[in-house]
């Protein structure tokens, strides 16, 4: 089915959903570089106000990527629960904007709507949204997770631990994770990227999270972010495995390209879940996302970045995760050029997420190709933070010594803490007072080397 | 690298006390804080970091200026560009990088006309840093170059080319009718390398090769793999791509590296 809107003398025409999607889009090297993107300012506009009054039922009509081609696309409509659909079925996308907007439109609302929602409406309403709406509306859906610790709380902002190294050196990890530790960070994950992946390597970099979490009696979990068929290896010989992590992407080729199926997330899910190592919640496994995934895979399907990055949700929710993390910046200057377009596509993919169910939270990063800086990291970490991001990344010194880009630092999220009075979970939060890292919430205390933490780790290392 | 900023007050630093675990880990840990914020010393060491990084990126790349460097070297030079017309369309559009631009092509095409085949074009291009190509780009070939004529390989001109992805060496190796292709370029510059080289080679260079059949070496730098290493290291793998008749996962070398995306 075609689109078309007259403007003056102009006749816009859009021969079929997706391209009606990708020319409303607001502007992104991503969809310029696969030939997607509007030509002319005034076209995306008009793509926009074309699509602001299509039907959300459309999008059950006209699948964007062939139902019969795409495995993420069967998942879509078959999991769509119409009962939930049910209080927006009669709405446009434009007329759905205006209801996410309204007072009554609260996190119970949300909650209960996301089923019923599919990746492409909530990629559709987005493109029709400014910057504020995005925030606005994301504040409002809450979603909350538990594994051995509560992520998700309103007023609560947790933290990733990521202390990765070049070369795996268990003592250079020790000494990053500690670092984080007494900056109050490590209640979402400690989630080392592992420089080699195999068996071996993510057994030393598990044994080593776990001895800490014990010892130290800290209530949070760890992650070796690994290939989920070595984390599958890693389950099978009885390694302290506590979370299953993976990239997705949002069609079954992108999926492909990255090793995966369905199927093959399904079985480490339950090989997870036979461990029940989680004390307070089944929350098992940790996705990572970013728009343009599908482009750089050549598995796009003519779909706009955007939109295919909403699409890898449906696939997260399948699996009920603890964390699910958009890598924004990550990808390069081709698919996100400049802090703009990476501060946009941020916000889109948190509340994309966010309404589709899922607990989000952002890698709020750039590379050095980009044309961004640490500001505009500043700037989209204090957005993230008020509309609700359920956690973002700590890095020592915001550099990521193994991957090579820039992401946020453990400093960076006491100054969100601190400026929207927000506290890590609450178990982790209450660990911290009892540890003497941080009192009255959001202070840190004064460490010194005799800190039980220091001491120890210093002494483990030592030993190692 | 640290700044030295002597006039700095640091009354208001608390300091980390595990300021000793630094030995074990070039992260950024122990900083120490104000508040619970950056000490502006901290803040102006990354910020020195990372200007460095931008600085590679985005200096012009004087191709002709590293091609005469490059003449000293014994090999005829050629000069080239790809097709990016500029430096921001050089890093948003990857496929204009990956071929050359209609004057190269026809230059080399016209060089090509009237040589003898070879076995291997070494082309050098500033790629995401600059600075790499300007400060490795000689050294390693000074000792790259010996070992390989002392293996008899017959060679193409150097080719210098300026804004180049890796996969130009297609391009360039078909049109030079050359069994194998070896691209120097700069990578992705991360915040304490901004002068990294890449080196990828390829058998058969053509329109068909993706990066599976490519080999590669990285971090190519003082301080990384030196250039002396990296020569002996690239010219043990291509004596053995030359004896197999192959490149990519196919060379099953301890010494392969990694595979590679674009750069």
């Amino acid at each position: 089915m075609s689109y078309r809107l007259t403007l003056g003398g102009t006749t816009h025409l859009f021969r079929d959903l997706k391209t009606l999607l990708a020319k409303a889009a607001p502007l992104r090297s991503g969809d310029q570089l696969a030939g997607l993107a509007a030509d002319t300012a005034e076209e995306r506009v008009a793509a926009q106000m074309c699509l602001a009054d299509v039907p959300l039922t459309r999008f059950l009509e006209e699948p964007i990527v062939p139902y019969d081609e795409d495995a993420v696309t069967r998942l879509i409509f078959d999991r769509h629960d119409r009962e939930a659909f049910a209080p927006v079925r009669g709405l446009s996308v434009g007329e759905f904007r205006d209801w996410l907007l309204r007072y009554e439109t609260a996190a119970a609302v949300l909650t209960a709507l996301a089923p019923g929602l599919t990746p492409e409406m909530a990629a559709a309403v987005s493109k029709l949204m400014s910057n504020q709406d995005l925030i606005l509306a994301a504040s409002k859906a809450r979603v909350v997770t538990r594994f051995r610790n509560t992520l998700g709380l309103p007023g609560t902002l947790a933290v990733r631990l990521q202390p990765n190294h070049p070369t795996d050196d268990p003592r250079g990890i020790a000494a990053s994770i500690l670092d984080g530790l007494l900056y109050g960070c490590g209640d979402a994950v400690i989630g080392i990227n592992p420089a080699t992946d195999s068996p071996a390597a993510c057994t030393t970099l598990l044994r080593l999270t776990d001895r800490l979490i014990r010892e130290y009696e800290i209530p949070t979990q760890s992650c070796v972010l690994a290939h989920v068929t070595t984390s599958l290896r890693c389950l099978e010989a009885g390694e302290p495995l506590d979370l299953v992590f993976q990239s997705i992407a949002g069609t079954e080729a992108a999926n492909r390209s990255f090793g995966i199926d369905l199927a093959l997330l399904r079985e480490a899910r339950d090989a997870a879940l036979a461990q029940r190592r989680g004390t307070i919640g089944d929350n098992v496994m940790y996705f990572e996302t970013g728009q343009g995934s599908c482009l750089s895979a050549n598995a796009h399907h003519g779909v706009d970045q955007q939109t295919l990055e909403a699409r890898a949700y449906a696939v997260a929710r399948e699996f009920a995760p603890l964390l699910v993390n958009t890598v924004v910046g990550f990808i390069g200057p081709e698919y996100l050029y400049d802090g703009k377009q990476i501060i946009r596509a941020g916000l889109e993919d948190h509340f994309c997420g966010k309404l589709l169910g899922l607990p989000m939270g952002c890698d709020v990063c750039y590379t050095n190709h980009a044309e961004a800086d640490q500001d505009d990291m500043d700037t989209l970490l204090t957005l993230l933070g008020v509309a609700g991001c359920n956690y973002i990344m700590g890095v020592p010194g915001a550099d990521d010594i193994m991957l090579n880009y820039q992401s946020t630092s453990f400093h960076d999220s006491q100054y969100l803490r601190q400026v929207l009075g927000l506290r890590p979970a609450p178990e982790f939060a209450a660990w911290l007072e009892k540890m003497h890292i941080v009192r009255d919430g959001t202070r840190l205390e004064a460490v010194t080397a005799q800190h039980t933490l220091v001491a120890g780790t210093t002494r483990t290392i030592g030993e190692a | 690298m640290a700044a030295v900023i002597s006039t700095m007050p640091d009354s208001c630093i608390q300091p980390d006390p595990w300021n000793s675990l630094r030995a074990h880990t070039a992260a950024r840990i122990a900083l120490g804080r104000c508040g619970a914020s950056l000490p502006t010393r901290a803040q102006l060491d990354f910020r020195l970091a990372h200007a460095r990084a931008r600085d590679a990126v985005l200096t012009e790349f004087d191709a002709p200026a590293l091609g005469a460097a490059l003449a000293a070297l014994g090999e005829p030079v050629l000069v080239v560009e790809s097709a990016a017309r500029d430096r921001a369309q050089f890093l948003q559009r990857p496929d204009f990088g990956r071929r050359l631009a209609d004057g190269s092509r026809a230059l080399l095409t016209a060089h090509a006309a009237g040589a003898p085949r070879c076995e291997l074009v070494i082309i050098v291009s500033d790629g995401l840093s600059t600075f790499a190509a300007n400060s490795q780009a000689k050294p390693l070939l000074t000792a790259l170059l010996p070992l390989l004529r002392a293996s008899g390989w017959t060679l193409a001109p150097l080719i210098v080319a300026k804004q180049a992805r890796v996969a130009l060496q297609d391009e360039i190796g078909e049109i030079l009718r050359a069994q194998f292709s070896l691209m120097l370029l700069g990578e992705r510059p991360g915040l304490g390398n901004a002068d990294s080289l890449g080196a990828y080679f390829t058998h058969a260079p053509g329109p068909s090769r993706t990066d599976a059949d490519r080999n590669c070496l990285s971090n190519i730098r003082p301080g990384g793999l030196t250039s002396e290493d990296a020569a002996h290291k690239l010219h043990a793998l291509l004596a053995q791509a030359r004896r197999l008749r192959t490149s990519g996962v196919a060379l099953k070398d301890d010494d392969r590296g990694g595979l590679i995306v674009d750069s």
